[in-house]
């Protein structure tokens, strides 16, 4: 029964994360709806605690080590490069001066056709 | 999981560290109330990723923790990826991005999720043939063995759900990745009316799998076949769907990899973990829906249907009535359209940003205002990509936050607009998603542009837009076309203006 207070209270942090979630995300501004979803996008790179965690369970089996590393390395990245373009892209909606540099103009590598 | 009854230093108390997740997802919260307003927003985002960095650490003081070096080399590597990745992407390319990072969040639940099969020796069941060498931090070394019960079934349950999902997140979304980065054609590629069975067939395959895992079968193969089937699964959700849905789907799987993040956290008894991927959950799931009534689809209807299948046909065929009647103008002409107009209201779309316009649209909307023009911006909630994705490169431009106009209010604006220049969007003004009921965008709100005095349209050529429908506004009397690239276009109205 130890194991089902444990199961019993993990779902009641499930159900009112997802509460939470629901109140505090409703009330961000459609303008925000990008980076907002880049935010969320981040925080979901928590699953790199996952990784983490079973690494150090995982004995001396080598494969499993391999597949958590790879883990690792993908919820790094999803961690890193989640926060950081989310800064960039809020760093634009900051009001004041910052010259946008010209950087990218020109050789856009995007095709530019069709949209 | 193992919970050593061991710690021996404070730091290691599992209470204490159960603290410092709580202060970590308490951030992750307050910095998502920062994000619901523009001055907050930095700060917010910053907060949440202090809050990472206090999981992470309260994380490698588990006292199960261990291989850092493995840890380290991952971590080395996936910073020494994804920092790069993130400085050097441009505003443009940013739904891709988005998608990416999603994807990989979703490689790793389900590679953790078969790390944990294994660990637990290929069975979510009770077996007692394994005996486990534990060394103590002492150096003795105790043995026992694990026929005491495998893992409790719930745990099974949310292992077998974040595998699932996991996978399914991982290829969808790389997919998605694929089809905005044009690598993958846009349009809609399906197995046509078997798509639905396609997609059930390996939907109940997948489930059999995960079922028959709980129920305790011991089976690594099963677990991959499992795995693999939700890699077919997120491939067949995914390639159906037109481009035009596609922020959807991002946002869908974004909320799918939310999901089986807490359900890695309930198997591994983690609140930070469980939290988190909640909020994600939840987050992604209100933003899904948001965007499918902005485009006023159907959740259920993008996932079955396969938008633009049948529906571009359709269009296409629709598009013979009106062949021929389309105006083409100069540089020089629409400069003096908009010189003696009273307001102007500037479309901007996606082809605005891949042109690297914005920019010259910037310099034309000084100009214009100069000579005492008043000037909106009309953004559609899904204007570019993603909702919100213009307003993020209108500011990149520095246009001023007032001159933007939501979908509602530029609609009320339009009646009173002497001309509309429309940069690079397409379907979210396309007159058919009113007019025509057999238009697969039909009821889809869209900016009334056509209601206006006279509508410019800087466009590449004719090619339809990226859900694959022609455009009926351009054949429309009061509409002219400007061919060209927006930002060449637009630089060569401004440089007109000045000559009027």
């Amino acid at each position: 029964m130890i194991l089902a207070s444990t199961l019993t209270t993990n779902l009641a942090i499930l159900v009112l994360a997802g509460f939470i979630g629901f109140v505090v995300i409703s009330k961000v501004p459609n303008t925000l709806h990008t980076p907002l979803m880049s935010g969320t996008n981040a925080i979901h790179g928590i699953v790199l605690l996952g990784g983490l965690l079973v690494i150090g369970l995982s004995g001396n089996d080598t494969f499993s080590k391999v597949i958590l590393v790879i883990a690792i390395v993908f919820g790094t990245i999803n961690i890193v490069g989640g926060f950081l373009v989310t800064d960039r892209m809020l760093e634009m909606f900051k009001a004041k001066p910052k010259r946008a540099k010209g950087a990218d103009d020109g050789e856009s590598s995007e095709k530019g056709g069709g949209s | 999981m193992i919970q050593a009854p061991l710690a021996t230093s404070f730091l290691q108390n599992q209470s204490f560290l159960d603290v410092l997740y709580i202060i970590a997802f308490s951030l992750f919260i307050q910095g998502l109330r920062g994000l619901s307003g523009p001055t907050t927003a930095v700060r917010g985002n910053r907060i949440a990723a202090v809050g990472m960095v206090i999981a992470v650490v309260a994380t490698f003081l588990e006292p199960s923790e261990g291989e850092w070096g493995l840890i380290a080399l991952g971590i080395a590597l996936g910073t020494a990826v994804g920092v790069p990745a993130a400085r050097q992407v441009k505003m443009t390319a940013m739904p891709q991005m988005v998608a990416l990072f999603n994807g990989v969040g979703g490689g790793a639940v389900f590679l953790i999720s078969w790390a944990e099969f294994r660990r637990h020796g290929s069975t979510y069941a009770s077996h007692t043939h394994a005996v486990i060498l534990h060394a103590l931090p002492n150096g003795t070394i105790s043995t026992f063995t694990v026929s005491a019960g495998g893992v409790p079934t719930y745990v099974a349950i949310f292992s077998v759900f974040a595998a699932i999902v996991g996978s399914v997140s991982f290829w969808g979304s790389n997919i998605a990745f694929g089809k905005l980065q044009e690598i993958i054609p846009g349009r809609p590629i399906s197995f046509g009316s078997a798509q639905q069975i396609v997609n059930l067939v390996l939907l109940v395959l997948t489930l059999a799998a995960g079922v028959d895992l709980v129920a305790g079968a011991h089976s690594e193969l099963l677990f991959i076949g499992m795995l693999v089937c939700a890699a077919l699964l997120g491939n067949a959700l995914v390639f159906p769907i037109g481009g035009a849905d596609m922020p959807v789907v991002i946002s869908m799987l974004n909320a799918f990899t939310g999901l089986s993040a807490a359900a890695t956290g309930i198997a591994l008894n983690n609140p930070a973990l469980i939290v988190a991927g909640m909020i994600v959950g939840a987050s992604g799931s209100i933003l899904t829906n948001l965007m499918a009534v902005a485009m006023n689809r159907s959740i259920p209807s993008i996932i079955a249907g396969g938008f633009g299948g049948g529906g571009a046909i359709e269009g296409a065929s629709g598009a013979g009535e009106h062949a021929g009647t389309v105006r083409s103008t100069s540089a020089a002409d629409a400069a003096i359209q908009l010189a003696y107009a009273n307001r102007v209201m500037i479309v901007p779309g996606y082809g605005m940003a891949v042109a690297q316009a914005q920019h010259a649209v910037r310099e034309l909307t000084k100009e214009l205002e100069k000579r005492g023009v008043e000037v909106g911006f009309a953004i559609h909630p899904v204007a570019g990509r993603m909702p919100g994705h213009m307003n993020v490169l209108l500011a990149e431009a520095d246009v001023p936050y007032d001159q933007l106009e939501e979908m509602d209010e530029a609609n009320q604006e339009f009646g009173r607009t002497d001309v509309s220049l429309v940069i690079g969007a397409n379907d979210v003004t396309n007159p058919a998603a009113k007019n025509t009921p057999s238009s697969p965008i039909y009821g889809m709100p869209i900016l009334e542009v056509s209601n206006s005095h006279s509508v410019i349209v800087i466009k590449r050529s004719m090619n339809p837009g990226f859900a694959g429908i022609e455009n009926e506004l351009y054949y429309e009397p009061e509409t002219e076309m400007l061919f060209g690239d927006a930002k060449a276009a637009v630089s060569e109205i401004t440089a007109e203006l000045a000559n009027i």
